[in-house]
């Protein structure tokens, strides 16, 4: 399969402060790249280099077969991008900013026109085209801002946290546009703090934190690899975990300390460990669900997802209680 | 030697390179916007140098006697289509564009695209030239009505607002790279455009003032526009005009590069 961009030890100092630190990874024509980690794990840097808005500090970044450095033009002719703040152009409306956006690349006024049309339909904004980008919903903001994106029709579209800030309603509108995009075959890059967001669309990812990537690849093959199948929460008094612990450490992989919580981390059946603890007076309450990727992270960090966002309150990706 | 000068030669021509067919898509962005306001927004342009024009013309004027031989409302209407032109530009390129670059996020949009930062600056310039040009041009038809343009030389005005559109869309562009906040163009307009508004010879000639200030005058560019506009009015034309367009030339080309800077280093780190 083609490779689309290409990072080796890719760098990026702000004064002095690595916000990426020296990071390889590749990604494969048509699939859907994720780029997973909290707030201030270097995300959004990583993708401002590829769209050739932050100029790299060190390293080589390859993308659509272009060096970064020698004709940015050129690879940006063929991307879109999806920030992660909103900036359609509030002077215009809806359809105005499609067309108005295809006038920077150069798009025949005709052709743009029709484009435009089959972009709104597609992502139910027909109704809302004439109307002025500050009256509509902030679903249909994003929605319009992927369908900016679109108008050139790019060979690969990078998404910047395309659903923080949205409600779980508008979000799940989104995943399934993006699916479909994937489905036509589209090239997909996608920095998320949602870890449902992230083993919902990406066929590959890396796991981002402080710089660095800590681990990658399929959110399947992460969550084997790194936890196992199962988790078992575990809610116990601070002065019995060790014993516990040291109970079922030959029937577990590992395990994770987070506030009251133990997680334990179970390769593939649960059932001795179930029949441990429901002999035993261990713990308060316990549950069993499936692995997933803030497990993954869980135990990478030693830290959850959880962040704070612009407005200021926390909020923690909803995927954990699945 | 030759091989030498030859890059860096190329380095220079990099910064006036942005004056392009992708800073016009920028431009023509802006005049899209332009084409769905346009009445209110050059109303406030035209109805305030008319304002100007009538009190201080009607109104100082019968205090005031014949100035270089001609009635003060003649002698200041040049003056005010210069400084009409010079504000258009100078709020255009501060304000506007500072709202566009700052609130708006629309370079943040552009930059995305093909275009690059410094051809969004460039198209936004060419942009406060046009609206500064149109202004003043407005302006020289209406005081032209009044019968207070009588020289055919007058039909070179718009070349010369030209010059000073984008001398003040770029002066005002390079404060917009620079302001922390919106409320800063306020020394912008108190520090530098106001006092070349009240100090350029657009309402009394300029050998009334001390010697010294007639010499800082001539680097105000606002003062070459005014003895621009106001000779190409009356058909006092002679050799003198040359030195003033050239050096609006040159003060054009020197700063050129420094808004594009300026917006650089603000934008991308």
């Amino acid at each position: 399969m083609p490779v689309v961009v290409e990072a080796q030890n890719l760098q990026k100092n702000y004064n002095g402060f690595p916000a990426v630190a020296g990071i390889d990874f590749k990604i494969q024509k048509g699939q859907c790249f994720g780029i997973l980690g909290p707030n201030g794990a270097g995300k959004t840097t990583v993708v401002a280099m590829i769209y050739c808005f932050h100029p790299v500090s060190g390293g080589k970044l390859t993308v659509l077969g272009n060096d970064i450095n020698d004709d940015p033009r050129a690879i940006k002719k063929r991307l879109g991008v999806v920030p992660q703040e909103n900036n359609l152009d509030l002077e215009l409306s809806v359809r105005e900013n499609l067309l108005i956006y295809a006038g920077y690349y150069g798009i025949k006024r005709e052709v743009a026109e029709k484009k435009a049309e089959e972009l709104l339909y597609f992502f139910g904004l027909s109704a809302k085209a004439g109307q002025e980008v500050d009256k509509i919903s902030g679903g249909m903001k994003r929605r319009l801002t992927i369908a900016r994106g679109l108008i050139h029709t790019p060979d690969l579209l990078i998404l910047d946290e395309p659903t923080t800030g949205l409600d779980p309603q508008s979000r799940r509108l989104i995943w399934e546009h993006l699916r479909r995009l994937k489905k036509n075959g589209l090239t997909l890059i996608l920095t998320t703090h949602y870890l449902e967001e992230a083993s919902q669309l990406c066929d590959d990812l890396i796991i981002m934190d402080k710089g660095v990537i800590l681990d990658e690849g399929k959110p399947v093959d992460l969550i084997n690899k790194q936890v196992g199948t199962k988790v078992i929460e575990v809610d116990i008094e601070p002065n019995r975990r060790n014993s516990l612990i040291n109970s079922v450490k030959n029937l577990i992989r590992g395990y994770q300390l987070a506030d009251a919580t133990i997680y334990l981390f179970i390769p593939e059946d649960e059932t001795e460990v179930m029949k441990f603890l429901n002999a035993s007076d261990y713990a308060n309450t316990y549950q069993v669900r499936p692995a997933n990727l803030e497990d993954v992270f869980l135990k990478l960090t030693g830290r959850g997802l959880s962040y704070e966002d612009d407005t200021g309150h926390e909020s923690t990706s909803y995927a954990k209680t699945s | 030697m030759k091989a030498q000068a030859t890059p860096k030669l190329r380095k220079w021509a990099l910064y006036y390179s942005p004056l392009n067919r992708w800073a016009l898509k920028v431009f023509a962005r802006n005049l899209f916007v332009f084409r769905k306001t346009w009445t209110t927004n050059l109303a406030f342009n035209i109805v305030e140098p008319l304002l100007y024009l009538a009190a201080l013309g009607a109104g100082l004027g019968m205090l005031v006697e014949d100035v270089e031989g001609m009635s003060y409302t003649q002698f200041i209407a040049p003056g005010i289509v210069a400084t009409s032109a010079m504000w258009a530009a100078a709020a255009e390129c501060s304000y506007d564009s500072f709202v566009r670059m700052y609130y708006q996020k629309i370079y943040h949009a552009i930059v995305a695209t093909p275009i690059n930062l410094q051809e969004v600056v460039a198209g936004e310039l060419l942009y406060g030239t046009f609206k500064s040009v149109l202004s003043g041009t407005i302006i020289t038809i209406v005081i032209a009505a009044l019968g207070l343009v009588p020289s055919p030389w007058a039909l070179l005005i718009p070349a010369v607002l030209v010059l000073n559109g984008m001398a003040f869309s770029q002066l005002a562009m390079i404060w917009t790279g620079i302001v922390p906040k919106i409320d800063n163009f306020a020394y912008f307009f108190t520090l530098i455009i106001t006092p070349m508004f009240l100090f350029s010879g657009v309402f009394f000639p300029m050998d009334v003032l001390p010697a010294i200030l007639q010499q800082l005058a001539w680097l105000l560019p606002l003062y070459h526009i005014v003895a621009l506009l106001r000779s190409l009015t009356l058909g006092i034309v002679n050799i003198d005009l040359v030195f003033h367009v050239l050096w609006l030339l040159v003060f054009i080309l020197i700063i050129f590069p420094l808004p594009q800077y300026l917006m650089r280093r603000r934008l991308i780190k």
